[in-house]
Order: C-alpha cells, then sequence, then structure tokens
C-alpha cells in the first residue's frame, strides 16, 4: 500500500503515518548534513538566526553529487541520519515536521518526533539514481562555501521513502526486524 | 624489466574510478536478483527492487549509483621485475583519482585533515596498499568505499581463549549493532589473525573477491557459509526495516598471528560493492 503526500505536511497527515508505510512526497525539502547543521546550531548560540525557516518543514540528509551539464542534480541519496541526532532535537523543538535519511536515531531524537508530532522517514541508501529522478528543481539557499553540504531547497515529485519513526512512537527498524528475526 | 608510463597509470585510474561508479559488479547485481526472489519480506523486495532499478539507471545514464562515490583504496600487485617511469605510483594513482572524481561527476568526500574538516576538493588523496609480487606487471584492484558502512566497522584483540565461537559473536554483534546504518544487504568482510593492522587490512582485501566467490580454503569457506547464514537469522533485512536478506555474502581471510593473540576485524561494506581491477602490462 503506498501513500501519496503533498508537502508540507498537515498535522492530519502526520497522525496517518504509521511506520512501515510506503509513502511518495512531492513538495518542497531542504537538504542539510553533517556541517550545516552544526554551523545552524553554533550560529544560532551567538544569536544569528537559521538561514531556513523550519517550522512546518522537511529536511533531507544528503550530500549530492554534483550535477552533470544539463542535468538539475547529481546523485542524490540519504546518508546516516544518526550523526544528525546531537542537533535534531532543536530542529524539532523550532517546528521541523519530517526528516529524510537513513538508519537510528538515538532515544532522545525519537522522544522528540513523539513530542513535537514529527515523522522520520527513511528513503533507501544508495538509491541515489534513482532518487534523483524524483527531484525537479533545486536551489542553494545557504552555506554555499560548505559544497555539497551546503542548504539546497528541492522540488519533489514522487520521491520514495518508507515512515521509520511515526509521531506515535513506531519504529520500523525494531517492529520489522522483530518480525524476521529467527532466535539463535 | 617491463616499463609502465605513469600517464598510462593515471589514465587507467581515472577510468576505474568511474566505471566503479557507474557499474556495478555482475557479481552484486546478480546477488541482488537472487535475493529478490528469496526475500520474505515485501518491505524488503520494495527495496531490492529499487536497488537493481538504480543500478540500471546509473550504468544506463553513466551517472554514480550512490551520491557516496568514496575512499578510493587501491590493492597495487607491484611485479618486482616492472618499473613506473616518468613519476612515483602512488602520484599517478593520486592524478588518475583527482581526474576520474572530477570528469566522472563523482563527489569529493576527502578531508585534509579529520579535526579542521577542510575538503581536499579531488578526493585525494586515495588509500594505496602495496604489494611487491613475483613478475613484470602491475594490477590494480579498487574499490570506491562508501563512509556510512565504514564508520560502523570494527576491530577487537579477543583472547586465543575466546577461539571461534568469541570470534562469531563479536562479529554478529558488530552486524547487530550496524543494522540500517551501514546500507544492507551487506558484504561481510572479516580478517582474522596477523596483528592490530594487519587484521584490518585483511578484513578489507576480503571485500575485494567477488560477491558469491567462497574463499579456496575449504575450511575457511565453510565457516563464510555458516557466518552468513547466521547474520541472515539476524532479520534486519534490507535497508534494516526487516526481512531475510540481511547481508549478500561473507568473506574472511585468515593469517598467521602470536600465540597471545586472536585479532577480529569486521569491514562492513554496503549493498554498493564497487570494484575494479586491471593488469597493465
Amino acid at each position: 500500500m503506498q501513500k501519496k503526500i503533498t508537502l508540507p505536511l498537515t498535522d492530519a497527515d502526520i497522525d496517518s503515518l504509521k511506520a512501515g508505510d510506503r509513502v511518495l512526497l512531492s513538495g518542497t525539502v531542504f537538504t542539510a548534513r553533517d556541517a550545516a547543521h552544526k554551523r545552524m546550531i553554533e550560529q544560532e548560540k551567538e544569536g544569528i538566526p537559521f538561514p531556513i525557516d523550519v517550522e512546518g518543514q522537511v529536511i533531507y540528509y544528503t550530500g549530492p553529487t554534483p550535477a552533470k551539464p544539463g542535468e538539475v542534480i547529481g546523485s542524490a541519496g540519504p546518508t546516516t541520519s544518526g550523526r544528525m541526532d546531537l542537533y535534531t532535537p532543536r530542529l524539532l523543538e523550532k517546528g521541523l515536521k519530517g526528516m529524510i535519511g537513513k538508519g537510528y536515531r538515538n532515544e532522545e531524537v525519537k522522544a522528540a518526533i513523539k513530542q513535537h508530532r514529527a515523522v522520520y522517514f527513511g528513503a533507501v541508501g544508495g538509491a541515489a539514481a534513482l532518487i534523483a529522478r524524483s527531484i525537479k528543481s533545486v536551489e542553494v539557499i545557504a552555506y554555499e562555501d560548505l559544497g555539497t553540504e551546503a542548504i539546497r531547497k528541492l522540488t519533489i515529485e514522487n520521491f520514495p521513502v518508507f515512515v521509520v519513526n511515526d509521531a506515535h512512537g513506531g519504529d520500523i527498524y525494531q517492529e520489522g526486524v522483530a518480525q524476521f528475526r529467527q532466535e539463535q | 624489466m617491463r616499463e609502465i608510463q605513469y600517464q598510462a597509470i593515471v589514465d587507467e585510474v581515472s577510468d576505474m574510478c568511474k566505471r566503479a561508479n557507474y557499474d556495478l559488479g555482475d557479481d552484486v547485481y546478480s546477488a541482488f536478483k537472487k535475493a529478490l526472489s528469496a526475500e520474505k519480506s515485501e518491505t524488503g523486495k520494495e527495496v531490492l527492487t529499487q536497488l537493481i532499478e538504480n543500478a540500471d539507471i546509473a550504468k544506463t545514464e553513466r551517472v554514480p549509483m550512490c551520491q557516496d562515490t568514496g575512499t578510493a583504496v587501491f590493492i597495487v600487485e607491484l611485479g618486482q621485475d616492472c618499473h613506473v617511469t616518468g613519476g612515483s605510483l602512488v602520484d599517478a594513482i593520486n592524478e588518475g583519482v583527482a581526474k576520474g572524481y572530477d570528469e566522472g561527476y563523482l563527489r569529493n568526500s576527502m578531508i585534509y585533515n579529520p579535526l579542521n574538516r577542510k575538503n581536499t576538493g579531488n578526493n585525494t588523496p586515495a588509500i594505496v596498499h602495496l604489494e611487491l609480487v613475483e613478475g613484470d606487471e602491475l594490477t590494480l584492484h579498487m574499490t570506491a568505499k562508501g563512509g556510512g558502512a565504514e564508520n560502523m566497522s570494527a576491530m577487537k584483540m579477543l583472547k586465543p581463549s575466546d577461539g571461534i565461537e568469541g570470534a562469531k559473536d563479536y562479529i554478529l554483534s558488530i552486524v547487530k549493532v550496524a543494522g540500517p546504518n551501514a546500507c544492507p544487504p551487506l558484504v561481510v568482510g572479516i580478517g582474522i589473525g596477523g596483528n592490530f593492522e594487519r587484521c584490518t587490512y585483511l578484513a578489507k582485501k576480503s571485500l575485494f573477491r567477488p560477491v558469491g566467490e567462497r574463499h579456496e580454503d575449504p575450511a575457511i569457506a565453510e565457516l563464510e557459509e555458516e557466518l552468513l547464514n547466521e547474520i541472515n537469522r539476524l532479520g534486519i533485512g534490507p535497508q534494516g526495516m526487516g526481512g531475510s536478506t540481511t547481508a549478500l555474502d561473507v568473506k574472511v581471510e585468515v593469517e598467521s598471528c602470536h600465540i597471545a593473540a586472536l585479532p577480529v576485524a569486521v569491514n562492513l561494506n554496503c549493498h554498493a560493492s564497487r570494484h575494479q581491477t586491471t593488469t597493465m602490462k
């Protein structure tokens, strides 16, 4: 069963999403990974606001390859989300509603996802050429000096993801594995 | 004495970097197909279907299969009767990597220093392991090694009394902890023996063997099969969302070690197990 969702996420969307759901996302997302997160959070501590208004938005953890001439973007699959765990609770507190990445989130992030009613999506790690096909436009928004790690605004269409952590505490990494684990 | 020109190595390495990132090997591609027919989880099947489609797109459109185009790692077998002219072998490899990553629109992921984190801008330096061999040929084995799986790799100096059971428990524990972070289905590379640094090299080297090919020593081949079976019973599945395919293959390399030691290294590779080999004559 595949759901189609147009971003930004509504409260009703978030409420309806359950860990394990297959979803095609369309709309706008922002890219940010290690260096961009670090800079956003450190600058905020110095009183400099985030370069993007994260309220209601979705962040995609990716560092794309350079675009070939005539292409919108290079290959752009998800990177390991856990490296952003240190910064994510603050972004959720500021109203971020979704993240796209791959891999585990820590307990603090999972609690913040529940508390602030957000959702963590997993894209297929490595499926970067396939995913790039669903990215229709790209604009560098901030931190251009960070190269592949700059913050970009992407317009996406039918971007394939799975719900990993839902707003109700569901976790496909735990539930899915429990279902298939054969006792050793 | 055979002479090989510096520039010939540069050009060959440059092509290898592009091919590695665009063309998933037939060994891995066949393993995806086999896994798809055996996979019990619907989510797992969907992931494998996406991976097959992704490999097809990358190959046809000449784009990287993964945005993490990796650290360029080389195992070089240099014949002792072979001479590189016009410059050094390591310089030629680095120049080839810089050229290939630039021309191939591959991502530059290397930084000068892990503490200052400034990008070198051309994906160098490559990691080069040199093995001096008999003969007058130069064989280059290259992999584009992704960061996600590398980050979940580990090494431990076990005690001799831990034995094979202790080694197996340790290997399984590393795969379990890695879960979705290492981009399963994995290729699990294992080094047993040597010393501290040799052991991790053995684990990396094992990953250069084609997926589906067993070790020539029947006892080690049996251990590989056994570990593959046990890893797939963990239920981690494609992308860690549950399923019967946690690993596509397990590779083991074993070497002599000290009477006090039982070193075990686990070098995880994601499903994008990218390798190229070329012999220059």
